[in-house]
């Protein structure tokens, strides 16, 4: 149900019920993205990455989680930021989404990882279409969160 | 694990009902044999007689009629002709339907059935018996009494020692012997140790019997038959006259049919004939039995799969192991490492050994098809098949099915002609379809090939045209007008029959083919019929690699296709500017710099390496900058986010627990062969 008032709100008008969603603030560039808890696995280090020739930019490597080679991606490049070197805060948030019907496992690689908190679909505001390079469709929305604006990123169509 | 005894009987029942269709279809070519007809009425018997002991009375009543019209044609009483295959074909269909479904299956089909079976049984008797027809009808009416003017059968009988933990009890089914008639029972000791060797829960007496009846064999394997796999029984005819017991039988024997008295007393000298014909063909069988319980065991295919996985992890724990050890200077721990390798390596080809099928098992899937095929489309086809005990991974034969399927249907539908077409091009009036697996290095060959007329490249090319997919007047080779046959929703056929139009299509059974790292290709001579050739890897698993360097990546080139590694002289280097060719001892071939493929960055290598691979017929070189070594590759597949990557079939995971890509050498070289096209000047060209 919740899940379901939410998708509403990022297609529809602006939401008229109140709904709260679990998240963890991951930093991405200078943006801050909250990515719902329900799709992430695991929070791990940074690990040897393997290029991929010919793959999609955003897509550009493979890591090995446990036995397992998965695909990372770099939402920064999705979203025209520019790539920058790793840091010692550098994570990767290791997410399972559905993607037609499929449940695909993949690597976020990102800058900072905050914290998991909630945040309200009261704040909840649609993707300006002006302001913003960012394509309206990867968005779900942007809320608020201690006074800053953060994006709810909309994962099957960022990765489709 | 419990397991359903109902469930067990449909497995075996669906083994024997697979195994009778072959046997039929057999029969159909070769009407005459013995074998086979023993074969087919063995199958009805143990599927009536254990389809009774589950409570599938149903499927035992209606397997009654079918296996009394074998055992007249096992007595020679009618010959098998292709009728009867028929109609027995579909009364195997009937009762796996049953088996299946019992209660939704209409009896009215089962009637009919029944009905055919008996007029072709009492319509064709064979001549040489001399039987009139409606006396062989009524003797397949009353349950086919075998050998009715038998005066009495002498019967050994000895049990497995087991049979008495096994809850049998040896006396009752004698008691059931007697029922039948009057016997004489002999006990026969010899076998039953001294007292204090004595086990009594072991049952090492046999007996003979010598039973005063004129029941029918059948009846008195009936008594035994459920611990007919545990005993072996000799049940040989007795002379009536021998016997003298019996006059009141001598009456009753017909005096207007010799060949019935003939039977009924045969010459003395000819009686001890098939009396010793008989053990031995029974101990035979027995023996087969007794086989065919120790050498295989029923696995379930997760199993399987769960311990080919737990391999696959081994594999690469072992690899880590091996790079620690050579990295070190401890030599014991190098020797374990090496030990380790040996037995992995050996684990890993075992393991894969179980998984692997002949293709037999999967060709005779096909006879039935290309039987009903042939027999609706009114068109004669001899299918041959060889190699089928070529072996290939078990997921591979399943996955092979339903591209075979559709390249059968379109050789029996599209290739062969009509029969009338086939007699003005002086061609035998039946069509041929070979259906044929072999090995070629560390792949499997399966070629489907028929005689018929051939593509019709002009009409492929009018339709291409027609759909936009060439312009008018474009030059292509032969060979690349007929690749749109695999382009989706491209059909020629001119109209659409009940074979064509399912939906699936040239595309699919290339897909198919691709998504399990083979390729797929046709060829056709005019007038002369196709081949449509696939080329598979064994394999799913696990594929021995050789581990290369391009820049900083490391990647794996499957084993099967590589020929050979050279160095990329410098002088080869200066020669080949602008053309990229190597001379291999004299043949030209063409070489991909893996580095500008890949897009890699940094210096190359001075010494730039050449690994020679071969797709088919075409020999590629690739330049790498260092060859690493053979790799055993557990093969990971890609994400489906990586789907649009077609350079690499999957991934591995290296001894260092870094990922490595698998590099598809086919897709590679295509690859290749459309940037060199792009890139070709219009001199060149």
């Amino acid at each position: 149900m919740n899940q379901l008032q939410i998708q509403e709100a990022a297609r529809g008008a602006p939401p008229v019920i109140e709904t709260r969603l679990q998240v963890l603030m991951v930093g991405l560039g200078n943006e801050i993205f909250a990515i719902e808890t329900d799709m992430v696995r695991e929070i791990i280090d940074p690990v040897p990455v393997t290029r991929v020739a010919g793959a999609r930019s955003f897509l550009p490597a493979l890591i090995n989680v446990r036995g397992n080679v998965i695909p990372l991606a770099d939402l920064r490049i999705r979203f025209g930021m520019a790539r920058a070197a790793q840091t010692p805060d550098t994570r990767i948030v290791v997410v399972e989404v559905e993607i037609d019907g499929d449940p695909v496992t993949l690597g976020l690689l990102a800058d900072k990882v905050y914290e998991v908190t909630e945040v309200s679909t009261k704040h909840a505001q649609q993707t300006p279409r002006l302001g913003s390079h960012w394509r309206p469709d990867f968005i779900r929305f942007i809320t608020k969160w201690n006074d800053e604006f953060v994006i709810v990123p909309d994962m099957a169509r960022i990765l489709g | 694990m419990e397991l359903d005894p109902a469930e067990t009987f449909r497995q075996e029942a669906a083994e024997l009902l697979d195994s009778l269709e072959t046997v039929l279809l057999d029969l159909g070519q070769t009407p005459q044999d013995r074998d086979l007809i023993d074969a087919a009425f063995r199958a009805l018997h143990t599927i009536k007689g254990s389809g009774a002991m589950f409570g599938f009375d149903k499927v035992a009543a209606f397997t009654h009629d079918f296996e009394t019209a074998f055992d007249l044609i096992r007595k020679g009483k009618i010959d098998a002709n292709h009728d009867i295959v028929t109609v027995s074909l579909s009364a195997r269909d009937y009762i796996r339907t049953l088996i299946d479904d019992p209660d939704s299956t209409d009896p009215i089909i089962g009637e009919a059935i029944v009905e055919e079976l008996q007029r072709l049984i009492g319509g064709g008797p064979s001549a040489s018996h001399g039987v009139a027809p409606t006396e062989a009808a009524d003797t397949a009416a009353v349950a086919a009494p075998a050998e009715p003017a038998q005066a009495g059968w002498q019967i050994e009988i000895a049990f497995e020692p087991d049979i008495l933990r096994n809850g049998t009890n040896p006396l009752v089914l004698l008691d059931d012997l007697r029922a039948l008639g009057p016997c004489v029972v002999e006990a026969d000791l010899e076998k039953v140790p001294e007292l204090d060797a004595l086990d009594p829960e072991s049952c090492l007496i046999a007996w003979t019997v010598t039973l005063q009846s004129a029941c029918s064999k059948d009846e008195i394997e009936d008594v035994f038959m459920f611990v007919r796999d545990e005993m072996k029984l000799v049940i040989t005819a007795l002379d009536a006259p021998a016997a003298g017991l019996f006059p009141a039988l001598d009456m009753s024997m017909p005096d207007d049919v010799p060949e019935l008295a003939a039977v009924a007393s045969p010459p003395r000298a000819a009686a001890p004939l098939p009396a010793a014909a008989a053990p031995a063909a029974e101990k035979a069988e027995f023996n087969r039995r007794a086989d065919d319980k120790t050498s295989t065991v029923r696995v379930q295919a997760e199993r399987l799969d769960e311990l080919m996985d737990r391999v696959g992890e081994l594999v690469i724990a072992q690899a880590r192991l091996s790079q620690i050890a050579h990295s070190g200077t401890d030599l014991a721990i190098k020797a374990i490492a090496e030990e380790i390798e040996r037995l992995a390596s050996g684990l890993r080809d075992s393991t894969m050994g179980v998984r692997m099928v002949p293709m037999g098992s999967l060709f005779g899937r096909f006879r039935r098809l290309v039987h009903d095929l042939s027999r609706d489309l009114g068109k004669p086809v001899d299918f041959v098949t060889v190699g089928e005990d070529t072996e290939m991974d078990k997921t591979m034969i399943e996955r092979l099915a339903d591209p075979l399927v559709h390249l059968i249907r379109n050789a029996i539908d599209h290739g062969i002609e009509s029969a009338e077409q086939r007699s003005q091009t002086n061609k035998s009036g039946t069509g041929r379809i070979e259906l044929a697996a072999r090995y070629v290095g560390a792949q499997v060959l399966v070629t489907v090939q028929d005689d018929g007329a051939g593509l019709d490249t002009a009409r492929i090319r009018a339709k291409a045209e027609e759909n936009g997919l060439i312009q008018p007047g474009a030059s292509l080779s032969e060979h690349e007008i007929h690749q749109f046959l695999f382009h989706p929703g491209f059909s020629t056929a001119k109209t659409i029959s009940a074979l064509s139009g399912r939906g699936v299509g040239m595309d699919v059974v290339k897909r198919t083919i691709e998504a399990m790292r083979g390729t797929i290709d046709l060829t056709t001579i005019p007038g002369h019929g196709s081949s449509v050739t696939l080329r598979l890897p064994l394999t799913l698993a696990i594929i021995d690699g050789l581990l290369i360097r391009v820049g900083e990546g490391r990647y794996i080139i499957p084993l099967s296709a590589v020929e050979e590694c050279i160095e990329l002289t410098a002088e080869a280097e200066a020669r080949a500017k602008g053309r990229s060719f190597l001379n291999v001892r004299g043949e030209l071939v063409p070489f991909l710099r893996l580095r500008d493929v890949f897009d890699a960055e940094g210096q190359p290598d001075p010494h730039q390496k050449v690994i020679v691979t071969s797709i088919g017929d075409t020999r590629v070189g690739l330049v790498v900058d260092q060859i690493i070594g053979s790799h055993q590759t557990v093969i990971k597949s890609l994400s489906k986010l990586h789907s649009d990557v077609t350079m690499f079939s999957g991934a591995t995971i290296l001894g260092d627990g870094s990922a490595a890509l698998i590099m598809d050498v086919a897709q590679l070289v295509t690859l290749g062969q459309a940037r060199a096209e792009s890139d070709r000047t219009p001199e060149a060209a």
